[in-house]
């Protein structure tokens, strides 16, 4: 039985549990519902959730746990061998998986019978093109242990598949039957409702916990798996990043340096474009804008903010790119040949730091104002004209929200991918030549996980790697730029 | 101006000293007030122009995505070459390839342009057209056989080529070297344009279509990775506001301070903070690598992208859960509402415009992400088909929007650029939209106590 079936069926017996159990609250009451200790719908809602929270807890857990064991078990079928290499066993148990796949499709299509599925053998018939008819396309002819061993799968898949369907509902019915049988006019109904609904509500609380748990950890097991090929001096110190797909493993050089080294130097430009005009603009709109200017300038910067990162990306691709290159490229306006090609860090730099205006102006906008009126007032007061107030009274009592906005902003530019990844360009180098095209760790993750490469190989998992530098870098900016805003804000409340 | 204890002060004039006539210090003083002042204005009329700059670069570039060029032309649907038998048997006629089709419509252009003078040979002529046409004769033909023996008139979609040559993207010169087409051929367009057999029209194919192939251009539209993005959208709306309003709930009216409590509060704010690419990783090491779910899937893309928007809904709601003001809540603790009642009750029904202004802005940074997309696989020439149904919409591989745009701005053929543009035009267009509503939402709803 499909799982959306089961999940309906738990649903229904939920939505009957609750009428039911209504029913039987009331009429232990007399009819007389002021007798009952809570509302009459708490006992109703108390028996739905215990037929359908556990089941679906169970469920849920079934859906995960059972391709492991499946695949544990199959696993054990395999030749020691193959079992111990983790790339010829993962990619024998993807053979098994496709086949039995297939086989279900092509039962399902009525092609083949369940009967002749389960007992088809190998040498006999020509089950590459049988499963091709019906659209699973196989890669190479299905030997006999493939064909055995897909069969086994399909046989445990479908023992599975019995026992989750008599588990999950045995499950909702006890659950169901145990909150009838407690029901009667004294049971706390309401109070056992909400202990089960904060229990729901902890644990949508945990969901941020978990996410993080499942980044890092994700983020660690594929890093270690890419060390155990890779040295790891060679991935922290390297100055060449080439990785090839064609010889794999050992031929690549995956130096760590340049990729950071891009993404730096991007980041510098774009908050050398960011920091000077989102300061000033927020200093203008903040303390010399009018309302109608203010309200109107404002909404105008903040749209800058949520424009999505691929249109930045097109707009530096085809856009920034190509003007920079009549100013500065061969035959360009300046005749200084530069720059060589469109896409270039100062491309991507320039249109990350558009990006970030608004982030920097709206975040500073904020902590100016959260400057005391006394200061400015006192200040004023003494002569001062109001650019002297702006420099030598509010950005000194700003400064550390100001770096602490910077920090922000600086790991959004560390982090931002689709930019770089489309106007920076892809060759690593480690120049100083704004006008040359640098690439950054975001644009090296995103083109070693969309590549063809084997998932296994240094090559791919290289970008988890990246990843968790970025993960930490990223994290490091952010505790640092929270905790100095944090400590700032004390001072003045 | 702080060392007030120098007296006299140096270059101070003594004598003459006027209340109306400004000094040297005090003029000094005034223009670095003016010039500071001009640095900000100048900064913001920067950001503004920014955002003019790149808005006009955008409708500049993807307006002509809007229009496509098509060719009409009277084809005489040859018996004799797709019907042999003259039977109008469904099986013959499917036997016909579309290469069997093309002849058909080169005869139609040579008649159709037999009083031009063009140097273009004859054999030359259907480069003008898309490489599609023979497929739509096919199909309309296939659909009803009994066209056959009869002049149809058809309109086709023109190529590229001649497409980006009536917008101004393609010159004589660009076609020196171009073997696709001749500078012959779009002096034969101009005349053509002129009889009135080649228009621009409003093309809802790019709306509603399909992605093509790399040599294929004019057909693409970006329909099915509409629908794509719609599916994660769902899936995003279904987990994240639940998820995110009940998270909410726990932290700002249950929690006790302790260190659980803690730790979701600093996971929380970190999570807003993550590069949206690690949560591409997170979702291709869980829901992919280690749950098998199926690859380029909307529901994999939707489960990234909850996780992603997860801390932003989070934080708004919060926001608006803390502005409903205490009273409410001891009012009806008052009257012998439990904590649970007064907060489900009461409270959350007060909050809910802030929460669901929060929820929008949080999808529509979600429609708009890519990178996350990227790395699931939602990426390359897959949104070729329309989902078969809701359980295919959520399973099969699609793209999104915004994997849509990126896919075709990587592609080599600047036709596709335009694409890309327009695609662009369409996604601001939804965003524009969901922040409207939110905007709408707040100023209608939202209550100031």
């Amino acid at each position: 039985m499909s799982s959306t079936f089961i999940f309906l069926i738990v649903l229904v017996l939920a939505v009957l549990g609750f009428f039911g159990t209504k029913q039987r609250a009331l009429a232990s009451g007399g009819g007389d519902r002021r007798t009952l200790h809570s509302l009459p719908n708490y006992y109703g809602i108390n028996a739905a959730l215990a037929a359908a929270v556990p089941a679906l807890v169970v469920l849920a857990a079934w859906l995960v746990v059972q391709p492991i064991v499946v695949d544990r078990v199959i696993g054990a079928e395999l030749p020691a061998a193959t079992a111990e290499d983790r790339g010829a066993r993962s990619l024998v148990l993807a053979d098994v998986r496709r086949v039995a796949d297939g086989l279900d499709l092509a039962v399902s299509q009525g092609v083949m019978s369940d009967g002749e599925a389960s007992n088809l053998s190998a040498d006999s018939n020509d089950i590459r093109e049988r499963l091709g008819a019906v659209g699973v396309a196989l890669g190479s002819d299905v030997d006999a242990r493939t064909l055995r061993l897909a069969q086994d799968y399909r046989d445990y898949a479908r023992l599975g598949a019995i026992l989750k369907t008599i588990v999950v509902i045995a499950v909702a019915v006890i659950g169901l039957s145990i909150a009838y049988r407690m029901t009667d006019k004294d049971f706390r109904a309401r109070n056992y409702v909400e202990r089960a609904v904060m229990l729901l509500l902890i644990a949508s609380a945990s969901v941020a916990v978990l996410t993080t748990v499942g980044i890092i950890l994700s983020l660690i097991f594929n890093t270690l798996a890419f060390f155990d090929s890779f040295p790891t001096a060679d991935f922290f110190f390297g100055t060449r990043w080439e990785p090839s797909f064609s010889g794999r493993g050992g031929a690549s050089d995956l130096g760590f340096l340049p990729l950071i080294w891009g993404t730096l130097f991007i980041s510098f430009i774009a908050l050398t474009v960011a920091v000077p005009i989102g300061l000033f603009a927020a200093i203008y709109l903040s303390e010399y804008a009018s309302n109608t200017v203010r309200s109107i300038a404002k909404p105008m910067l903040e749209v800058l903010a949520g424009i999505p990162t691929i249109v930045y990306g097109l707009f530096a691709l085809l856009t920034v790119g190509p003007l920079l290159l009549d100013v500065f490229g061969n035959d360009g306006i300046l005749g200084v040949n530069w720059m060589s090609g469109g896409t270039a860090a100062m491309t991507a730099g320039l249109v990350m730091g558009i990006m970030l205006i608004p982030f920097v102006s709206s975040l500073s906008d904020d902590i100016i104002n959260a400057v005391p009126q006394t200061m400015r007032d006192g200040s004023l007061g003494l002569g001062a004209t109001h650019s002297e107030t702006v420099k030598q009274v509010i950005l000194p009592a700003a400064l550390p929200g100001i770096v602490g906005a910077i920090l922000l902003a600086a790991s959004r530019a560390i982090g931002e991918t689709m930019i770089v990844v489309l106007g920076a360009g892809a060759a690593a180098s480690l120049s100083l030549n704004p006008f040359e095209a640098m690439t950054t760790v975001t644009a090296k993750i995103v083109a070693q996980l969309t590549g063809d490469g084997e998932f296994n190989s240094p090559e791919t998992l290289v970008a988890f790697a990246l990843g968790i530098t970025l993960f930490v870098i990223t994290l490091g900016l952010n505790v640092a730029a929270l905790y100095i805003v944090r400590k700032y804000r004390e001072q003045y409340e | 101006m702080t060392d007030a204890t120098t007296t006299p002060m140096a270059g101070r004039p003594a004598k003459g000293k006027s209340l109306l006539k400004a000094d040297e210090r005090t003029r000094k003083r005034n223009a670095a007030e003016s010039r500071f002042k001009a640095y900000g204005l100048a900064a913001v009329l920067v950001g503004v122009f920014f955002l003019l700059a790149l808005l006009w670069a955008i409708v500049q570039n993807g307006a002509p995505a809007f229009t496509q060029t098509f060719v009409n032309l009277n084809v005489e649907l040859d018996e004799a070459r797709l019907d042999k038998n003259g039977n109008r048997n469904i099986d013959d006629i499917k036997k016909v390839s579309t290469f069997g089709y093309n002849p058909l419509i080169k005869d139609a252009l040579i008649r159709a342009t037999a009083d031009m003078q063009t140097a273009v040979e004859e054999g030359e002529l259907d480069k003008i057209l898309s490489s599609s046409v023979g497929a739509i004769v096919r199909d309309r033909v296939i659909a009803n056989p009994d066209l056959i023996g009869q002049s149809v008139e058809f309109r086709f979609l023109a190529s590229s080529r001649v497409d980006g040559y009536l917008k101004g993207r393609v010159s004589r010169e660009d076609l020196v070297r171009d073997k696709n087409l001749d500078a012959a051929h779009l002096d034969l367009i101009d005349l053509m344009v002129d009889e009135g057999s080649v228009e621009r029209v409003f093309n809802w194919d790019f709306i509603t279509g399909l992605d093509a192939s790399e040599s294929r251009p004019e057909q693409a539209g970006i329909g099915v990775a509409m629908l794509g993005s719609l599916f994660m959208m769902l899936v995003v709306l279904v987990l994240a506001l639940p998820i995110g309003v009940a998270a909410s709930i726990y932290l700002e009216e249950f929690a006790k301070q302790n260190r659980f409590t803690d730790l979701i509060e600093v996971n929380i704010s970190n999570l807003a903070a993550v590069p949206s690419i690690v949560f591409g990783i997170l979702g291709l090491a869980v829901f992919i690598q280690f749950a098998h779910l199926p690859q380029s899937a909307p529901i994999v893309g939707g489960l990234t992208l909850t996780l992603m928007t997860l801390p932003t809904i989070v934080i708004s709601t919060r926001a608006s859960l803390k502005s409903v003001p205490p009273s409410i809540r001891d009012a009806a603790l008052g009257v012998g509402a439990s904590k649970m009642q007064t907060v489900f009750h009461h409270v959350l029904p007060l909050a809910m415009p802030g929460i669901l202004t929060g929820t929008i802005i949080g999808l529509a940074q979600a429609l708009g992400e890519t990178a996350p997309l990227l790395l699931i696989g939602m990426v390359g020439y897959i949104a070729t088909n329309y989902p078969d149904g809701v359980a295919s919409g959520f399973l099969d591989p699609n793209s999104a929007m915004p994997a849509q745009i990126y896919e075709w701005a990587k592609r080599a053929d600047p036709a596709y650029y335009e694409r890309a543009w327009g695609g662009i035009i369409i996604l601001l267009l939804f965003l524009m939209t969901m922040n409207f509503i939110a905007i709408i939402l707040r100023r209608r709803f939202e209550r100031r106590w």
